[in-house]
């Protein structure tokens, strides 16, 4: 792997060029050291006229800052090459880099555009990968999102996320908006405008669906959306509430939270709302299930030992098992794609905070240093939780590193974000 | 504040009426210690005071004229009345009272709502065509899908103490609006309070 023979001196001071952070939308910290980061040299690319705003390498510095992987080598006062022949690996190396990303946007008729990007090795002096493509000025970002995915990809042997896409909801008075919009918050598209709250969204896994829960019904009802055509159903609307939504893995259940037969209870039901069958049994309190990516276990909160806990059960029956064993307070569980991990909510003195368990060894670490953190989500690629948190008396979403070391935040100010969710 | 001064009203009227009842199930079977009984003569007189300087007949049947044996009627209280409107919206009659207050993290009915609960039933029991959608409510500390089941935990606790009421599932329905309908947007313990709650709408309101 590209790591094991990257052991430079890591003495490189830019963590985030002045050209990352020149957007106002999007915050970006960093906490504590940058041992194991890789360094990036990220070189403008040569631009062509009528080309969109902002720069590609703007959008992919900002992707790879937010990811916590990486560090930004500093490429100003340098040559920019376009061309491998043209790069003096020496001048890189002597300024920390590890990789470098070259590349230019040519103009082509019809209002159409050609991006070359290749990234190059500079300990090996070696193409890791390059490629071109022949885009409409729609697809700009998604463009960038593609050239960090596949620079995320080479350099750390795990794919990216950045061209996938997450849904939250938006709030401005009394007009509730939910939202579908790239993984680094922009691009924003309204798919449900109601006004009545809207909450817990989630993509299907082949993200052509989304399902939520809305109460424009006077109470809450469960609906699955196309994104495609916008048609939607009722999947659950059984007298009392209906809640909790969560997709099986194999995009053909769900689990949701009834109460048509006492408490609120979790129930699998087919994504056409037949075959309704209960999981959970007893007076407690059961909600927010999660499915683990093998489809066999159910994580859920619950009363049932007198505080709200994480339990899990087998999804074909049986006793639960608790999970969460520290503090008073532990809900909103969710499972990392790769099954490694369980995010959560936990409350301490106080503060609701992002917590992170890896399931192997059951060892806990808060990820985030706020007080009203809710909903977290992983990333497609497991290596990042998107939350939503409260700043200055509103909601807004952001991103955590695994090792709590990077957060971003993603929303633009002025509006009310909450309720997000992380799809493919 | 005079819809919760209401409730405390009624129950010195209803006293003789709520006294048959057997300990119920859901609802919390506290005797009034001296100082709630106090408090609520107190309240009882502010609350008349207040109603002859407005000059409003609606105190009329607060005598407790109308309220007689066990069975509590709420067509009873409306002829007792000079309202001559629907009765659930007769501002004298416990029926208009619609909210249920719970402490912190509290599932239970406080025994000062059962005389309005007890109105609520006798009105479903003799109205078989009517709906009573009771919606928990939550403050809006932590997840909201939790929120949305301590809510949905309320509510239960009223549709279980109507039930022992004699009211039928086929005419109440206990939904959760958890944190989404905030009565209070604050963030104080007095906010917090007053989110923690039950309404009581009828459908065809």
């Amino acid at each position: 792997m590209f790591r094991a023979v990257a052991l430079l001196p890591l003495y490189c001071l830019a963590l985030l060029s002045a050209s990352f952070s020149a957007r106002a939308t999007m915050e970006i910290q960093v906490f504590g050291g940058a041992a194991d980061k890789i360094a990036v040299a990220l070189v403008p690319f040569q631009t062509a006229p009528g080309q969109p705003m902002p720069a590609l390498t703007q959008i992919v510095g900002d992707d790879l800052n937010r990811s916590g992987q990486f560090k930004m080598v500093d490429v100003s006062g340098t040559q920019h090459p376009v061309e491998p022949a043209q790069v003096n690996y020496n001048v890189w190396r002597g300024k920390g880099a590890e990789a470098i990303v070259i590349g230019q946007v040519l103009a082509l008729p019809g209002g159409r555009f050609d991006v070359r990007f290749r990234l190059l090795d500079v300990v090996k002096q070696t193409q890791l990968a390059g490629f071109s493509y022949n885009i409409s000025p729609a697809q700009w970002r998604a463009t960038a999102h593609q050239i960090a995915d596949i620079v995320y990809e080479k350099l750390t042997g795990t794919p990216g996320a950045f061209s996938s896409r997450i849904a939250y909801v938006q709030k401005q008075g009394k007009r509730y908006e939910l939202k579908v919009a790239d993984a680094d918050g922009q691009n924003p598209r309204t798919v449900v405008r109601s006004s009545e709250s809207v909450i817990s969204p989630m993509f299907s896994p082949d993200g052509d669906s989304l399902v939520y829960v809305s109460f424009e019904d006077k109470k809450p009802v469960v609906y699955v959306q196309s994104l495609r055509d916008g048609s939607r159903r009722k999947v659950a609307a059984f007298k009392g509430s209906n809640s909790a939504p969560a997709w099986a893995p194999d995009g053909k259940r769900l689990a949701v939270v009834l109460t048509r037969d006492e408490a609120s209870q979790i129930y699998l039901i087919n994504a056409d709302g037949t075959g309704l069958s209960r999981l959970t049994r007893g007076g407690n309190l059961d909600t927010e299930p999660a499915f683990s990516p093998d489809g066999q276990t159910l994580y859920f909160a619950s009363d049932r030992g007198g505080s709200p806990q994480i339990y899990r059960m087998a999804v074909s029956g049986g006793e639960p098992k608790r999970v969460t064993f520290s503090g008073s307070y532990n809900v909103s569980p969710t499972i990392s794609p790769d099954g490694k991990y369980l995010a959560y909510i936990g409350r301490e003195d106080g503060r609701f905070r992002v917590e992170l368990m890896e399931l192997a060894s059951g060892q806990t670490r808060v990820l985030t240093d706020t007080a009203r953190d809710e909903s977290p989500s992983f990333a497609p690629n497991s290596q990042s939780v998107l939350y939503a948190t409260v700043q200055d008396g509103r909601g807004i979403l952001g991103t955590v590193s695994l090792d709590g070391r990077t957060r971003a935040r993603l929303s633009e100010s002025g509006v009310d974000a909450r309720e997000p969710s992380w799809g493919p | 504040m005079n819809k919760i001064i209401w409730p405390i009203l009624l129950v010195l009227a209803l006293s003789g009426c709520s006294s048959t009842s057997d300990t119920q199930a859901t609802v919390e079977d506290r005797t009034a210690t001296k100082t709630d009984a106090a408090k609520a003569a107190t309240a009882g007189k502010d609350a008349s005071d207040k109603a002859a300087t407005a000059g409003g007949a609606q105190t009329t049947p607060l005598d407790g004229a109308g309220v007689k044996g066990s069975s509590l009627d709420g067509k009873q209280i409306g002829e007792g009345s000079s309202y001559t409107g629907d009765p659930r919206k007769d501002p004298a009659s416990p029926l208009a009272t619609r909210e249920i207050f719970f402490d912190y993290d509290s599932y239970v009915v406080k025994e000062e709502y059962r005389p309005m609960l007890e109105a609520h039933a006798a009105y479903l029991m003799s109205h078989r065509d009517a709906r009573l959608i009771l919606q928990g409510n939550a403050d809006e500390r932590g997840s909201r899908e939790y929120n949305l089941a301590l809510g949905q935990k309320r509510a239960e606790a009223v549709r279980k103490a109507l039930a022992v009421m004699g009211v039928s599932d086929a005419q109440d329905e206990a939904v959760s609006f958890g944190e989404e309908k905030l009565r209070d947007e604050g963030h104080t313990e007095e906010a917090h309070a007053v989110n923690r709650r039950v309404d009581l709408v009828y459908a065809d309101e």
